[in-house]
């Protein structure tokens, strides 16, 4: 098995370690899962998801929150 | 012995006027945003003198090499005011439903406010697309205050869509060119039942109070104040300004004439 996967975050591409959740990806950018919103293959995921949805090879992550803006 | 209390703090006690939209009550007819302020401390300061309660934001990527604090959520707290999710920069309405879903999925509300641009040049509003986005948030339960043009047939159809609110622009976004067309301002008043809020286009506060002169329930303003060059004193300006032509407009003008009537009695002059 590859040591690592490729995804789609944030419009760059990375390398992840496989078989992380999607909450523990957001725990080691140094984010707060609570004030973040994701979208995982164009479909949002409820924030109950975020530890039970494991981020595969070739996803395509958006991470958002509220900024400034008028 | 006459009263000597202010305007601001006696009012809303003893004549209660609030801006309700999609029944939810607001303590301020002022909506202000959160953008293009020098600092996020400048903008709370302003936020805070502006006395809204309804604050725009936006949905963005988090910026991961983290260049600056841009979680508005360290900066507001949503217990204090509350947040208003925009699809600005939105220029399809695909885009703009996924922008709203995006919001909506903070947890934070099922309001949002509406934006298709149309003209990247000047940022005006696509009609077409932006009825079409209401229609399709509304269905699916938003509370959807719409912007738009000064248009009474776009502003009639959003309406009909389902919106909570139309705000039709005073002028471009960011223009500061006041309220170019004040005539169709009132004549959108006139026919809607949901709330009118005049979005975008106030530059200083004598436009502001103008707009809440023609009557409508609000009005929605951010350049005008975070590119003042005293933010802080100019979002104190804009809630007096709204609150002067909220008072102004319930109090109902003179009639205007073309010709002088004296104000001092014309018996009693010595000979």
């Amino acid at each position: 098995m590859s040591q690592s996967i490729r995804i789609q975050l944030n419009g760059t591409e990375r390398e992840i370690t496989p078989a992380v959740s999607v909450r523990e990806l957001i725990v080691s950018l140094d984010l707060e899962p609570e004030l973040i919103v994701v979208e995982r293959n164009r479909s949002i995921l409820r924030r109950e998801q975020y530890a039970d949805v494991t981020v595969e090879e070739g996803d395509v992550i958006e991470l958002v929150h509220f900024v400034g803006g008028g | 012995m006459t009263p000597t209390a202010t305007a601001s703090d006696s009012e809303p006690r003893t004549d209660p006027d609030p801006l309700v939209v999609g029944g939810r009550e607001f303590r301020s007819r002022l909506l202000v945003g959160t953008g293009k302020y020098a600092s996020n401390e400048e903008m709370v300061a302003a936020i805070r003198a502006s006395g809204a309660e309804c604050v725009t934001v936006s949905v963005r990527r988090v910026d991961l090499d983290r260049t600056r604090d841009e979680a508005i959520l360290h900066h507001l707290d949503p217990d204090e005011y509350f947040l208003l999710p925009n699809t600005a920069g939105c220029y399809t309405a695909d885009e703009a439903v996924r922008y709203a879903r995006l919001g909506r999925a903070t947890g934070f509300t099922d309001f949002v406010k509406l934006e298709v641009i149309g003209d990247q040049e000047t940022l005006l509003p696509d009609p077409q697309a932006t009825i079409e986005a209401a229609r399709v948030l509304a269905d699916e339960g938003f509370k959807v205050m719409a912007y738009t043009n000064d248009d009474l047939v776009t502003a009639l159809r959003l309406e009909d869509a389902g919106c909570a609110a139309v705000m039709p622009l005073a002028s471009p976004i960011g223009s500061g060119l006041g309220v170019v067309n004040p005539h169709f301002i009132r004549q959108i008043k006139r026919r809607l039942a949901v709330p009118v809020i005049v979005d975008a286009g106030v530059g200083t506060a004598s436009d502001a109070c103008y707009a809440m002169e023609q009557g409508v329930d609000g009005v929605l303003l951010n350049s005008a104040i975070a590119g003042a060059d005293d933010p802080v004193r100019m979002a104190r300006a804009m809630r007096l300004a709204v609150e002067a032509g909220r008072a102004a407009w319930r109090a109902g003008r003179m009639p205007v004439r073309g010709v002088a009537v004296p104000s001092s009695p014309d018996h009693g002059m010595l000979d």
